[in-house]
């Protein structure tokens, strides 16, 4: 029996029956429920007001803004050295890929060419921030649909690797390591010893969280056929990186406008073919595997050589020479103080971060500070499409839904 | 001048005010009475094929008579092209057209630049604030007039006005 024969045949009211006056009238109408901001699976302080009919969600409005602290407006203040700390609270799991796309929106607008290690250098430690956020991302997202142990599995490794982001920079998440024209400090011998420990370990690991879910009958039947997405919607809602590739789009910037070691490197980019939570689970997975593969390929060609671009008008002077030498402890300070003299003009450059193309838009008018700077978050962007792709699902899906965007509030609300 | 450029511009030539290609990005600024019709050409154009949108934004140039720059940025998965398209707008009026019918995603995009510029669009479904609460009435943040550290109850702070 269907479900609305049940309805109207377990309610049905005689209304000939003598005592049907006396029966209360069965009601129904829409209900509204605030979820969040203080609910734990919407990753930070996101609202949204769900329009119910029953469980089902009719509409759903998502209410923005509580993280917001104006970064946009802070980067016209600083000076574009000064703004590189305040992108690692953007997206405050994954910093580094931040700092990267910010960098290297920069460098685009200066013009200039990296030397080769320190591509590579950028690329291998991109590529492990990009395994971070989807572990991140896997451990929570089980954990919000049910699965508690994939949460223990991923943060464990997760754990690992951001002791060695604490070994490069003295960071674990705040990590500012990029540099306009290179990064900040190169590789110890003993961490490059670790890296190269770790691709062996972390693939049967890989193997051991697919394990965990792939069985699941919860898991799979809470991912399986949910917030399906069309590829033309997806696109016409700005959506990237997993959740439009899961949609069947190859929309990858690092294969589109290939940039820093990518080109050097061999990797494949995963595509979905139902545009459903699960392919978008399973894009992340294999996008895993594809990074381990990168990191061996930069490893394997990296050589010795400088890690910062020499233009000194730009790049800051080495360390070392900062605190032995009167003419680059002039050049530091007055990169600091007052910043290099951007050539005026416009603009735009993205980045494939591990939630999608994260843009910035910078306009200058010459001078050592930004005109405007636009950041282009994937995760806003992402949530301009909830409620279309939340429409008709159950209220426990939206929970889902948050999640498969990995979605984080501090970049969404800038 | 890039063929993209010349192609709109022979489509439109009332419209089209001007083209500027630097580090490889082409932008094109046309009317704001066309920037709809241009959207419009752009997306559904088969040589011009733009379906994803890439962001749109806005920039405050307080000195001009036409005070506000609307950016949109439009990409094309197939042709691999992106084109950035831009209008201005005077304050008195600043009035835009909506592109939501062409983008879906430009809903909540265009939000925010209502949100944070005052920039109002013409036919769009739902404009209220986005990232301020729905009651502010201090202003639009990221205009260039607007303090950085903010309007409001916020100027009673004593160090805010405490020269030292």
């Amino acid at each position: 029996m269907k479900l609305e024969d049940q309805r109207t045949t377990v309610y049905k009211v005689d209304p000939n029956h003598p005592e049907t006056e006396s029966l209360p009238t069965l009601r129904t109408e829409e209900l509204l429920l605030n979820m969040g901001p203080q609910h734990p699976s919407t990753h930070g302080v996101l609202k949204v007001i769900l329009e119910l009919e029953g469980e089902r969600i009719v509409k759903s409005t998502p209410v923005l803004g509580f993280l917001h602290r104006g970064v946009e407006k802070l980067a016209e203040g600083g000076t574009y050295h000064q703004f590189i700390p305040h992108t690692d609270r953007l997206d405050y799991v994954c910093a580094m890929y931040n700092n990267f796309a910010y960098c290297r929106a920069v460098e685009k607008l200066m013009d200039i060419t990296l030397p080769d290690r320190a591509e590579y250098l950028r690329t291998l430690v991109a590529e492990v921030q990009r395994i971070i956020g989807h572990l991140f991302w896997l451990g929570t997202q089980a954990l919000d649909i049910g699965a508690m142990t994939v949460f223990f599995y991923t943060f464990r490794d997760r754990e690992i690797l951001l002791d060695w982001f604490d070994e490069l920079c003295g960071a674990r998440l705040t990590t500012s390591w990029y540099r306009i024209g290179g990064v900040e400090r190169d590789f110890t011998p003993s961490l490059t010893e670790k890296v190269q420990k770790f691709l062996d370990y972390f693939p049967p690991k890989i193997e051991e969280y697919v394990v965990f879910l792939e069985k699941n009958r919860i898991w799979l039947a809470r991912t399986r056929g949910v917030a399906v997405i069309s590829a033309e919607d997806a696109l016409s809602f700005g959506l990237s990186g997993p959740t439009l590739r899961g949609s069947g789009v190859d929309y990858d910037l690092r294969k589109y406008e290939p940039y820093s070691a990518y080109p050097k490197c061999e990797f494949s980019v995963p595509v979905g073919k139902n545009g459903d939570t699960y392919d978008r689970y399973w894009i992340r997975i294999e996008e895993m595997r594809e990074s381990i593969k990168i990191i061996q390929q930069c490893l394997q060609q990296m050589e010795p050589g400088p890690i910062l671009a020499d233009v000194p008008s730009v790049t800051l002077p080495p360390k070392d020479r900062v605190f032995t030498n009167l003419e680059s402890m002039i050049q530091q300070f007055k990169l600091f103080s007052q910043g290099f003299d951007a050539p005026a003009g416009e603009i735009y450059c993205g980045t494939e971060a591990h939630k999608g193309e994260l843009g910035f838009y910078i306009v200058s008018t010459g001078g050592g500070r930004p005109y405007r700077l636009k950041i282009r978050a994937p995760s806003f962007i992402h949530m301009g499409a909830f409620d279309y792709m939340a429409k008709g699902y159950m209220i426990a899906d939206a929970v889902t839904i948050f999640g498969t965007y990995d979605i984080v509030m501090g970049e969404c609300d800038r | 001048m890039h063929p993209i450029a010349e192609k709109i511009q022979s489509r439109f030539p009332e419209g089209f005010v001007g083209a500027n290609e630097w580090r490889g990005d082409l932008a094109i600024t046309v009317k704001r009475e066309t920037l709809h019709d241009v959207c419009s050409y752009i997306r559904k154009d088969p040589d011009l094929d733009c379906d994803y949108m890439v962001h749109v934004s806005s920039v405050d140039w307080p000195d001009d008579e036409e005070r506000f720059e609307v950016v949109y940025e439009v990409y094309s998965i197939r042709k691999r092209h992106r084109i950035r398209i831009k209008t201005r707008v005077p304050e008195h009026d600043c009035l835009v057209d909506s592109m939501t019918d062409l983008w879906m995603g430009a809903d909540f995009m265009e939000r925010e630049v209502f949100d944070m510029m005052g920039i109002r669009f013409n036919r769009h479904p739902d404009l209220r604030r986005i990232l301020m609460p729905d009651d502010y009435t201090e202003g639009y943040p990221l205009r260039k007039d607007f303090p950085v550290q903010g309007k409001g109850w916020r100027d009673s702070f004593d160090f805010l006005n405490d020269p030292t």
